[in-house]
């Protein structure tokens, strides 16, 4: 025989009309991964990126050496904030289906990622959000009536009609402003943690992107230049699976874990059951006390799953089984956390829908505050001249003349 | 006072201002240690210690990420890129990130960030080493950009740029690094010391963003131009005969057309120079401008003089270069044209 080369073409593990199988998730069973000291050097702790953190068991009981022991009044906090983000998000794409808005991505299934690693962080540390981390927001007080009304482009818009839905920003609150291209705000969110080590401040720099934004070179340039510099900085890659149609071997996690770039770089990565929110939380504190103690950068491979669509303008039944989700091994993030809450006795059925009736009656109340200041269909609007403020600080002189122009023409 | 070459001068500007203000920080390949490869940030790791002049990998797009993050968090970093041929890898950190943030953000984010680079030829660095891309930038809503022409200018508008709360593209040709230069490479090199404008003042000044200069008075006819191609066309005029208003435009965002448009409406005739590539290029906004406002005035078509429409030859540099010979030709052409 001769020898021949081989092009490897990555095959999903199921497309529609055929059975999923997620064989190809290495999951380790709870409690079985070690809790390494937070100054434990990266080449010790390399297995932390081939294993998989996690705290809740098939029982719903927190077990091993990384259950954080939050007291159950924060573990109903994070499931509150969990459940208001997936009711937002329910009612956002029904208002896109309806007309209301241009578009809309939920964070359906991935809850748990930006909750409670959100609650893991003080509120002082910068948080650079990719594009499915409205929980971030939402953990940090954001009243929906301003997401919705960035949501709608409306006369209350934070980013007075610049940006897409969902790309929100909120100075105060610590949240940088999100940007349609993907991956860029990772080597940003390094540069902002070595800005804090130079000023000598104990705050830290968290990122989110997802498995198939790691293709791009800013994740590399971020791992580097938080290893080179040892930055108070905690990098999140959100393996949802899937990038749109494409799934995750298409960006190398055929070969390694997502987790394991780190490695190559010197910067401990460490894999965790992204839907258990104790051990979301845990990996986080760890991370967060590793770069506050100067022991620089983790890479945190959450792994989750995109419950929904990409976004309203895809339809995933085209490009994936039907029952992928429900199959999906690490089950639903708010029903595991609510299942272990009523296992400690803190929790029953009756106050989770007594819970849902009340957030679903926020959501509501809020959407008819937010659609007052303007929807896409109906006025007020902006004053479309504001387009040429903020291009610069100081409007030069041939955008006066430009906004002057848009104004006659409108009359 | 003092003489000062533009390498000098750039490094006066970027001392006065670290000592002025401790959120200046400098970072790029070869900037602390060493100094820089052309020497522009030499003594500065050394004064200001090692946060303050950080050696970068060799990653142009981390550069300029990593600097929009330092600036959202109070910092004023100065990146250089180490040639301006080098830029590519950061462009969607600069058009998508750094020219954006404070328009997506309703003002509410900024990052103060100054790209350095040195652009232009003449140096035999080839099409790698030799490239202006003025133009690529110019285009992008949300910059600022700069090329000063001499050590004075380069001082005060680097000054300006590090104090600015928009992102600057900062030009810096290299060619002039040195002193000035006629376009005629055969010809002895000559220093500053002999240019009014190599006088520079020690300490802090600004020449402001945003305003061109003229930079020799003339009736005759306008020369629009900026950088190396100043001194060349200044040479080419001379030699011609020719009373040329030389009009160095030095900050091409935001543009100052009043002052060229004034000049050209004076001297009914006018040629747009510069040493990047014609298609395209950032010459093209000029002529336009300049007709629209000029128009009734114009004795004669605007003609450009620019690179030719081929990347930068190696062994062909001069032939590139868009020296003496083309000036005086377009000179010529829009003097007898009637």
């Amino acid at each position: 025989m001769t020898p021949k080369s081989r092009l490897h073409v990555p095959k999903a593990h199921a497309r529609p009309g055929e059975t999923p199988d997620f064989s190809y998730v290495q999951i380790s069973p709870a409690g079985a991964v070690a809790r390494p000291d937070i100054n434990a050097p990266a080449a010790d702790i390399a297995d932390l990126a081939n294993s998989m953190v996690r705290v809740l068991d098939e029982d719903h009981r927190a077990v091993g050496p990384w259950h954080p022991h939050l007291d159950a009044g924060e573990l109903q906090i994070g499931l509150r904030h969990m459940l208001l983000t997936r009711l937002y998000d329910n009612r956002m794409q029904r208002m896109q289906r309806q007309g209301k808005i241009s578009f809309y991505m939920r964070a359906y299934g991935e809850e748990a990622v930006s909750v409670a690693q959100c609650m893991a962080l003080r509120p002082s540390d910068m948080l650079f959000p990719a594009y499915r981390n409205q929980g971030l927001q939402i953990t940090r007080g954001r009243p929906l009536v301003v997401l919705m009304c960035q949501v709608l482009s409306n006369t209350r818009d934070m980013c007075k009609g610049r940006q897409l839905p969902v790309l929100y920003h909120w100075k105060e609150g610590n949240l940088f402003s999100q940007s349609g291209n993907l991956a860029t705000q990772f080597p940003q969110a390094v540069g902002w943690a070595m800005a804090a080590a130079i000023k000598g401040e104990d705050r830290l720099a968290a990122s989110w992107l997802g498995e198939g934004s790691t293709a791009e070179a800013d994740f590399h340039y971020a791992l580097l230049f938080a290893a080179v510099y040892q930055a108070p900085v905690i990098l999140n890659v959100t393996n949802n699976q899937w990038a749109i149609s494409t799934f995750q071997g298409f960006a190398g996690g055929e070969q390694r874990s997502f987790a394991a770039r780190g490695n190559g770089y010197g910067v401990p990565g460490i894999r965790v059951d992204g839907n258990d929110f104790l051990a979301t939380y845990a990996v986080t504190t760890w991370a967060a006390e590793r770069a506050r103690n100067g022991f620089g950068p983790t890479l945190i491979e959450l792994v989750t799953y995109r419950g929904g669509a990409h976004s309203t303008s895809d339809d995933p039944s085209r490009y994936r089984p039907k029952d992928d989700y429900e199959r999906w091994p690490l089950g639903d993030p708010i029903e595991r956390l609510k299942q272990h809450l009523i296992r400690l006795g803190e929790w029953t059925e009756e106050r989770h829908a007594q819970l849902a009736e009340e957030l679903e009656a926020h959501v509501t109340d809020s959407w008819k505050e937010a659609i007052t200041y303007g929807t896409m269909t109906d006025g007020p609007r902006l004053e479309s001249g504001t387009m040429f403020e903020d291009v610069f600080k100081d409007m030069p002189e041939h955008l006066k003349i430009q906004q002057a122009q848009l104004r006659a023409l409108r009359g | 006072m003092a003489i000062m070459n533009m390498l000098q001068a750039l490094n006066s500007a970027l001392d006065t201002m670290m000592a002025r203000d401790p959120a200046v920080v400098l970072m790029g390949e070869d900037v602390g240690y060493f100094g820089g490869v052309f020497r522009v940030t030499e003594g500065l790791q050394r004064k200001y210690g090692e946060h303050r002049v950080l050696d970068s990998p060799i990653a142009e797009g981390g550069i300029v990420a990593t600097a929009i993050g330092m600036g959202v968090h109070g910092l004023r970093p100065v990146a250089e890129i180490q040639f301006a041929d080098y830029i590519y890898p950061a462009y969607d950190q600069i058009v998508s990130e750094l020219a954006r943030l404070r328009y997506r953000s309703a003002g509410e984010f900024y990052a103060p960030v100054t790209i350095r680079t040195p652009c232009g030829g003449g140096i035999r660095g080839g099409q790698t080493h030799s490239q202006s891309p003025e133009a690529v930038f110019a285009h992008v809503c949300g910059l600022k950009v700069v090329m000063p022409s001499n050590p004075y200018d380069a001082k005060g508008l680097l000054i300006s740029a590090i104090e600015d709360d928009d992102p600057v593209v900062f030009l810096e040709p290299k060619r002039l690094y040195n002193g000035p230069f006629y376009g005629e490479p055969d010809q002895p090199a000559q220093p500053w010391n002999n240019h009014p404008k190599g006088e520079v003042p020690d300490g802090y000044y600004k020449v402001p963003i945003g305003y061109a200069e003229v930079a020799q008075e003339g009736s005759q006819v306008t020369i629009v131009t900026y950088g190396t191609m100043v001194h060349v066309a200044q040479a080419a005029a001379r030699t011609a005969g020719i009373e040329a208003e030389i009009v160095d435009v030095r900050s091409i965002v935001p543009l100052d057309i009043h002052t060229i448009a004034s000049s050209v409406r004076k001297t009914g005739r006018c040629i747009v120079v510069h040493e990047a590539t014609g298609f395209g290029g950032f010459g093209g906004e000029l002529v336009a401008q300049i007709q629209q406002d000029c128009f009734w005035h114009l004795e004669a078509p605007i003609l450009r003089v620019a690179g030719w429409d081929t990347p930068y030859p190696h062994a062909f540099e001069w032939e590139y270069f868009p020296g003496p010979a083309r000036i005086i030709a377009a000179l010529k052409s829009v003097m007898e044209a009637s």
